[in-house]
C-alpha cells in the first residue's frame, strides 16, 4: 500500500483480526468443550469458558478408561505409523522412479513415464473396489501393510522429482562421472542432498495426506486396534442409540490435530524453502 | 604425465550427422594444446570424446599407448574443468576437491595433503570451508581447477573454462593457467573459441572448422603461415584481408571488376601465372599510400594508439591497422581514395581460389 492513513491501518487490522477469529473460534470451542463434562457440553448455550475436566477427559480418551471406545493413544500410534510410512514410502519410491526415468536410457523409458503419469487420473476413490479386492486376497486387511501400501505409489511426487532432476545441469553428472561416482553413488552423494528441500516439502504434504486418510482405512480396518484416529473419531460419533460424549470427541479431535500441526511447524522453514526457491 | 593420440577419430550422431571427420594428432608428454574454432566446429565434442562423455564412432583415442575408447571417464585418469565449473553446490570447497579422491579411497591424510597443496597453488586456502554459492566466478574457476589438480591426472581437459568470466578476470586467469601449466607440466587439452586465449596459451594450437582440422602448429606458425583462408580469417584481429585476384602470364594482378592492382610482379611467385587465387595481407602488414590496392575509405576506428582504416575495393572490404601518429598531420577522411600496399617486409599470402588452401611459393 502506498498511502499510509491511520484509518486504513485500522481497517486492515480489523479485517485480519476477524479472519483470525473466524479460523480460531471453532478451535477454541473444541478446546473448551474438551475440558467440560458431557452434560455441560450438551447444555445450550454451551459455556465458552474452559471447564475443570481437562486432565480427566484427556486421560480417559488417551488410555480408554471409563469410556466404551478404544484408547486414542493406540489410534494415534496407528495414524503416526501410517502417515510416516506413506510419506517416507512415497518419497523414496517416487525419487527412485524419477531417478530411473531421468538418468537411465532403457527401453520404453517414456512409455513407463507416461504410465506413471496416467495413474494421476486414478485417485484412490476410483480404484478403491479393485484395490480392496487385491488387498483382501493378499490377507492384508487390518494390517499396517494393507493400510499403507496401496497409498504409497505416487505419480505427483514422481513428476515433481522428475522436474527437479531435469533442472540439475548435465555438467554436474559429468563431473561426478569423471570423479568416479557410479549411478547410485551419484544419487546418494549429489541428488539426495540437492533434493533436501523438495523432500522436506513433500514430506509435510504427504504426512498430512497420510494422517487425514479416511475412506481407505474405513473399509480396510475392522479391528478397533487398527483404527487410525480419524476413523476413531467417526466411530465415537456414530453411536446409534448411545449418547455421544462430545467432550471426549472434542478432546480426540484436538489430539488428532497435534501431529500434523507439529510437523508443519517443525518443518516450516524447509517446507517454504522447498516450495519457493530452487536453491542451487 | 602422458602422451595423447588421436587415430583417425570420427564422430557421427544418430541420423548420420557427422560432426568430426577423421582427426589424426599426437600430443607430446606435457604439451599444452589448444583447440580453437567457431562454435559448432566439433571442438567440444572432440574433448568430450577424450573425457569419455561421448562415444567414439570410429578410430582410436590413445592415452599413454592404451586405447581408451571403451573406458569409463573415471578409468581414463583424466580431469576436466567445465565451462560452468560444475561444482557440487551442497559441498564445501574442500569436499568438492576431495570428492574424486574419496571415491578412489585415498586415505584421509593423503586427501588433506593433496587438497591443501592444490589450494595453496591456487591461493584458495582461505575458502576451503565455503560453499560454491558463496564464491565469485573467478574463485569458483579456481576451485574447479583445484578439483582437477588434486587428482594428479595424466591429462587435463579444459572446456572453455574462462568464457563465463568477465574480460579483466579472463586475462588474469589466462596467466594463472599458464603459470599452473609451467609448474605442473601436465599434458593439457584446452578448448576455446577465443583466438587470443588460443594464441597466448598454446604450445601448439589446433584450428578446427566443421569437424575438420584446418591446421596444427605453434601459434607463430599458424599466424605466419595460415594453411587455409579459414585459418587466415579466424586467427588475427582484425582478420587477414583476403582479396580474390586474377594473375596474368606476366605476374600482373587484377582485382575484382578487372581493376589492376599495383603490386610489383616481382612479389608474385611464377607458379601463380594465369591462375585465379586469393591474395592475403594482414592489416598490420600494410601501408597507406603505397602502390597496391586502390580503395575508397569507408570508416576509421581509433583504438587509442592505433587505428583501423576500413576501405573497399569492389565487394571486398580491406582493413589496415596503423599507428594514429602516422596520419596525425593528414587525418584520413571518409571518402578518400588512395592505394594501400604491402609494407615490403612481410611476405604476401596466396591461397587457391577453389580449395582455399595455402599455396607455398
Amino acid at each position: 500500500m502506498i498511502e499510509r492513513r491511520p484509518y486504513l491501518d485500522f481497517f486492515s487490522h480489523a479485517i485480519l483480526l476477524i479472519g483470525v477469529a473466524l479460523v480460531a473460534f471453532p478451535l477454541y470451542v473444541t478446546f473448551v468443550a474438551s475440558t467440560q463434562t458431557a452434560q455441560e457440553v450438551a447444555q445450550a448455550p454451551m459455556s465458552l469458558l474452559p471447564g475443570g475436566h481437562f486432565f480427566q477427559n484427556y486421560m480417559s480418551v488417551l488410555f480408554g478408561h471409563g469410556s466404551n471406545s478404544a484408547p486414542v493413544a493406540r489410534m494415534m500410534w496407528v495414524s503416526t505409523v501410517m502417515a510416516l510410512v506413506i510419506a517416507i514410502g512415497k518419497i523414496s519410491i517416487s525419487m527412485l522412479s524419477a531417478f530411473a526415468v531421468v538418468y537411465f536410457r532403457f527401453r520404453f523409458r517414456m512409455f513407463f513415464f507416461w504410465m506413471i503419469f496416467v495413474t494421476l487420473m486414478l485417485p484412490v476413490e476410483v480404484r478403491i473396489a479393485p484395490t480392496y479386492k487385491v488387498v483382501a486376497d493378499l490377507g492384508l486387511l487390518n494390517t499396517y501393510a494393507g493400510l499403507t501400501l496401496p497409498l504409497i505409489a505416487s505419480a505427483t511426487a514422481t513428476f515433481l522429482f522428475r522436474q527437479f532432476f531435469l533442472t540439475i545441469p548435465d555438467e554436474l553428472i559429468e563431473a561426478a562421472r569423471i570423479d568416479g561416482a557410479g549411478p547410485m553413488r551419484f544419487f546418494k552423494d549429489i541428488l539426495l542432498p540437492l533434493s533436501k528441500t523438495s523432500i522436506a516439502a513433500l514430506f509435510v504434504i504427504q504426512f498430512i495426506y497420510g494422517w487425514n486418510q479416511y475412506l481407505w482405512p474405513l473399509i480396510i480396518t475392522t479391528h478397533e486396534n487398527m483404527y487410525p484416529i480419524v476413523i476413531g473419531i467417526q466411530r465415537m460419533i456414530a453411536g446409534g442409540d448411545s449418547v455421544t460424549e462430545w467432550n471426549l470427541v472434542m478432546a480426540t479431535a484436538l489430539l488428532a490435530m497435534i501431529p500434523p500441526a507439529a510437523v508443519v511447524i517443525l518443518m516450516q522453514k524447509w517446507f517454504v524453502k522447498g516450495l519457493v526457491d530452487s536453491e542451487k | 604425465m602422458a602422451t595423447l593420440s588421436f587415430r583417425n577419430v570420427t564422430k557421427t550422431y544418430a541420423g548420420n550427422i557427422a560432426v568430426i571427420h577423421g582427426i589424426d594428432m599426437d600430443v607430446a608428454d606435457g604439451e599444452f594444446i589448444v583447440i580453437v574454432g567457431p562454435s559448432g566446429c566439433g571442438k567440444s565434442t572432440l574433448m568430450r570424446m577424450v573425457a569419455g562423455l561421448e562415444t567414439v564412432t570410429e578410430g582410436d583415442i590413445v592415452i599413454d599407448d592404451k586405447v581408451v575408447n571403451t573406458l569409463e571417464p573415471a578409468e581414463r585418469d583424466i580431469a576436466m574443468v567445465f565451462q560452468n565449473y560444475a561444482l557440487y553446490p551442497h559441498m564445501s570447497v574442500f569436499q568438492n576437491m576431495a570428492y574424486g579422491l574419496k571415491i578412489r579411497k585415498f586415505d584421509k591424510q593423503d586427501i588433506k595433503r593433496r587438497v591443501d597443496n592444490a589450494a595453496e597453488i591456487l591461493e584458495i586456502g582461505h575458502l576451503l570451508d565455503r560453499r560454491p554459492g558463496m564464491l565469485s566466478g573467478g574463485q569458483r574457476q579456481r576451485v574447479a581447477m583445484g578439483r582437477a589438480i588434486v587428482r594428479e591426472p595424466k591429462v587435463f581437459l579444459f572446456d572453455e573454462p574462462l568464457s563465463n568470466l568477465d574480460a579483466k578476470l579472463r586475462v588474469q586467469m589466462r596467466l594463472e593457467i599458464q603459470k599452473l601449466h609451467r609448474r605442473l607440466k601436465t599434458t593439457s587439452l584446452y578448448v576455446t573459441h577465443d583466438q587470443v586465449e588460443a594464441m597466448t596459451l598454446a604450445e601448439r594450437m589446433v584450428v578446427m572448422n566443421k569437424g575438420v582440422v584446418e591446421q596444427i602448429g605453434t601459434p607463430i606458425q599458424v599466424f605466419d603461415k595460415p594453411a587455409s583462408t579459414f585459418v587466415a580469417s579466424f586467427i588475427g584481429s582484425p582478420p587477414m584481408n583476403l582479396i580474390p585476384v586474377d594473375i596474368d602470364a606476366n605476374g600482373g594482378i587484377m582485382g575484382a571488376s578487372a581493376i589492376p592492382l599495383g603490386i610489383d610482379p616481382e612479389q608474385v611467385p611464377p607458379i601463380l601465372s594465369n591462375r585465379k587465387v586469393i591474395l592475403g595481407m594482414r592489416p598490420e602488414h600494410m601501408r597507406l599510400h603505397k602502390p597496391g590496392i586502390p580503395v575508397e575509405i569507408e570508416m576509421v576506428e581509433i583504438l587509442g594508439s592505433e587505428q583501423l582504416i576500413h576501405g573497399r575495393i569492389g565487394d571486398t572490404l580491406i582493413v589496415v591497422r596503423c599507428p594514429v601518429s602516422l596520419t596525425k598531420d593528414h587525418p584520413i577522411q571518409v571518402g578518400d581514395a588512395f592505394q594501400i600496399g604491402s609494407d615490403g617486409v612481410h611476405p604476401l599470402h596466396w591461397f587457391d581460389a577453389e580449395t582455399g588452401k595455402r599455396i607455398e611459393a
